[in-house]
């Protein structure tokens, strides 16, 4: 099982970067990234990506990703800067102490680009880019329709227009889909089944590998067996919010070939020492049968890590990436000088 | 046994009172601000006892700013505090800083991680207290943030779970008002705005509302502030809480969630929201009144209280004092309304279930 040390992105702005943000855009609601920001603040945000790439490459993660630095609505960026999506109030965060623009989308959701642009410059400074995009589900579960009438024709369009977007995407290594929404609101009959196939149409937009990652806690077991349909090449798990009910998803319904692994807190300052990752991540080899073999784990962060302050943030990016650095058992050889 | 008449003033023109009062912060005046800036700055010839001098008059300016709007009991505006977290996670042992996050946008706060058990150190508002009451001729109120919000707010690395260390902040919430009861402080109101984003923890809350409220004596008026969330899914708990008063914003959505408290017979005194604290118009006197009525359907006047929904921090400052001054002019009018028979309040049945 070759073990990938990454992160499901989303991280906090550095120190300076906040401030300097602050300044140019202000601190209300109008003043979030809609797309079209002045050149002075876009070059903040160029700096501030190749400072987060070069960040995980310090570190040395396996993949590495852009950073997400310009998601003011953290997940439901992609609809806060579309054209034909109006921002509404400032909403709670699904159960955080955070809050996003509520996107209403008021018109047919059309090739953007955004997504696509951020992840062109940050193929500048690295190969091992690894894209991050909400999950169907959960930007439809985290936006307000206006436009397409019913809930199934909403997840339907969302599912296109990411697809689109992923398409754009230049060559990248792996793209992790983001699903809390899956745990947090479960889909009911019949929408579990449409929520798998929504991300079957997202992971189609692209040859890279697809993770459909989730968390804050365990899936609904029928939630779990219907995502388990979907053409995706891992599944990740969160095991630092549940690991019980997700070794028992897995040990009971099988899962993909390879696995994602949220064994590092994302909304906590405790740092986990590479001997806690790797135990973690050996605890979950010996707990799912024998029988059960996968091609790669991605040992991650459960969460995005905007939550933590800089330092924090940091250490957890170094202590992931010493935790797989020279541990594999079997099928990655390690290279020895 | 209501503590509520201590803070009727002397002078009070009508027979009924609707206590009014406020829930605490309030905006800073500008030239505190550029001060703090200096205060922050190491080159600046700018220490302690200039930025005491500073928070003094501000203080001071404040709590006779709420006198002159009238309000029956005051605060300082919370004129020495940065956050409501921050101000405390600084002052109890146990707590560490590591650098700002995001709350949303660019709006960031310096969430603390408890790194250590949480002990007393300093004391936290005893001096505010003692500034504050030296400077008012009313009544002062303290808020102090819950323990669950100072659990539920900071990166936990050091308890087994966010209850643990609740009740241990809880054993300090209440050493701090046993000082504060010592130095003479008669209404304390605890915040927990934390409480609307997880209501499933109000038993934890009741809990550590128990620890707090153990040994303190009854004169002493404890009011509990919540905000911003479902309350169908905290009432009727709430009325199981050790406290005298509820605290909920109700304006800030025109009392869609009302009803909610008339399903059970509202057995603590209600400190009714009637102006939002996050709109930038001043409320009509008119409308005020009007909103002050809809907690009339709640409760009987004796159990009453008037103010704004949350702090009042984020407003213009000459908007927040708008407010108070037609908040207090509204409860007075309600008030003769109410000596004279005007208003049926029959529909609130005593609360003597």
């Amino acid at each position: 099982m070759q073990r990938i040390a990454t992160t499901p992105g989303l991280f906090p702005l550095p120190d300076d970067a906040k401030e300097t943000l602050s300044d140019l855009k202000g601190h209300q609601k109008h003043d979030l990234v809609s797309g079209d920001e002045s050149p002075e603040i876009e070059s903040v945000y160029d700096d501030v990506r190749e400072d987060l790439v070069a960040v995980q490459r310090d570190a040395a993660l396996d993949r590495v990703v852009e950073g997400q630095a310009r998601w003011d609505d953290m997940l439901a960026h992609p609809l806060t800067v579309h054209e034909n999506v109006e921002t509404g109030g400032i909403v709670r965060y699904y159960d955080n102490n955070n809050f996003y623009r509520d996107p209403i989308v008021h018109g047919d959701l059309t090739f953007s680009g955004d997504l696509a642009a951020d992840l062109e410059a940050a193929a500048e400074y690295t190969d091992d880019l690894q894209a991050v995009v909400p999950g169907p589900y959960s930007l439809a579960d985290l936006a307000t329709d206006d436009h397409y009438g019913d809930d199934e024709a909403f997840l339907a369009a969302i599912a296109e227009f990411l697809a689109g977007e992923v398409e754009a995407f230049p060559a990248v290594e792996s793209v992790f889909v983001l699903e809390p929404s899956l745990v947090t609101n479960p889909p009911g009959d019949g929408e579990d089944a449409r929520a798998s196939e929504a991300i079957d149409t997202v992971a189609s937009a692209t040859d890279a590998d697809v993770v459909a990652h989730t968390y804050w806690g365990a899936l609904e077991e029928k939630v779990h067996a219907h995502l388990l349909d979907a053409d995706v090449d891992a599944v990740g798990y969160d095991f630092v919010s549940n690991h019980e009910d997700n070794v028992y998803n897995i040990a009971e319904y099988g899962t993909k070939d390879s696995v994602a692994l949220g064994v590092v807190d994302g909304q906590n300052t405790l740092v986990e020492s590479p001997e806690t990752i790797t135990e973690r991540v050996d605890w979950f080899r010996d707990a799912v049968p024998d029988p059960v073999e996968f091609d790669a784990a991605y040992v991650t962060a459960n969460t995005g890590l905007f939550y933590l302050p800089v330092n924090r943030f940091e250490e957890k990016l170094r202590a992931l990436a010493a935790a797989t650095d020279d541990r594999a058992d079997g099928e990655t050889e390690e290279v020895t000088a | 046994m209501s503590n509520r008449d201590q803070f009727r003033p002397e002078d009070h023109p009508n027979d009924h009172f609707l206590l009014t009062t406020v829930v605490g912060s309030y905006p800073k005046p500008k030239w505190l601000d550029r001060v703090k800036d200096r205060y922050e700055d190491d080159e600046a010839d700018f220490g302690d006892d200039e930025w005491q001098e500073a928070t003094d008059d501000a203080a001071r300016l404040i709590t006779r700013e709420h006198e002159r709007a009238g309000l029956d009991v005051v605060v300082d505006g919370e004129m020495r505090r940065n956050e409501m977290v921050e101000f405390f996670a600084d002052r109890i042992d146990g707590y560490e800083f590591n650098g700002p996050v995001k709350v949303w946008g660019h709006n960031y706060f310096d969430k603390p991680s408890v790194v250590d058990d949480v002990e007393y150190d300093e004391s936290w508002l005893v001096e505010e207290y003692e500034f504050t009451a030296d400077v008012a001729d009313r009544p002062v109120k303290v808020p102090i943030t819950g323990p669950y919000t100072l659990a539920s707010w900071s990166f936990n690395e050091a308890y087994e779970d966010d209850e643990a260390l609740t009740y241990d902040l809880a054993d300090l919430v209440n050493e701090e008002i046993e000082k504060l009861v010592d130095a003479g402080a008669r209404y304390i109101q605890i915040d927990e705005p934390a409480l609307a984003t997880t209501p499933d923890d109000h038993a934890i809350v009741g809990e550590a509302l128990e620890r707090i409220a153990a040994d303190i004596p009854d004169d002493v008026r404890i009011g509990l502030h919540v905000c911003y969330g479902d309350y169908s899914r905290i009432y009727p708990e709430l009325l199981d809480y050790p406290v005298d008063e509820l605290d909920l914003e109700l304006a800030n959505d025109d009392y869609e969630q009302l009803d909610v408290f008339k399903q059970h017979a509202f057995t603590k005194d209600l400190a009714l929201g009637v102006v939002d604290a996050h709109v930038a118009d001043v409320e009509s006197v008119e409308q005020i009144e009007s909103n002050i009525r809809k907690g009339l359907e709640v409760v009987p006047p004796e159990q009453l209280t008037v103010s704004p929904d949350c702090g009042v921090k984020l407003l213009p400052r000459e908007v927040a004092y708008g407010k108070m001054e037609n908040l207090v002019e509204a409860a007075r009018n309600v008030e003769a309304d109410l000596d004279a028979g005007d208003i049926d309040v029959s529909a609130a049945a005593p609360a003597d279930d």
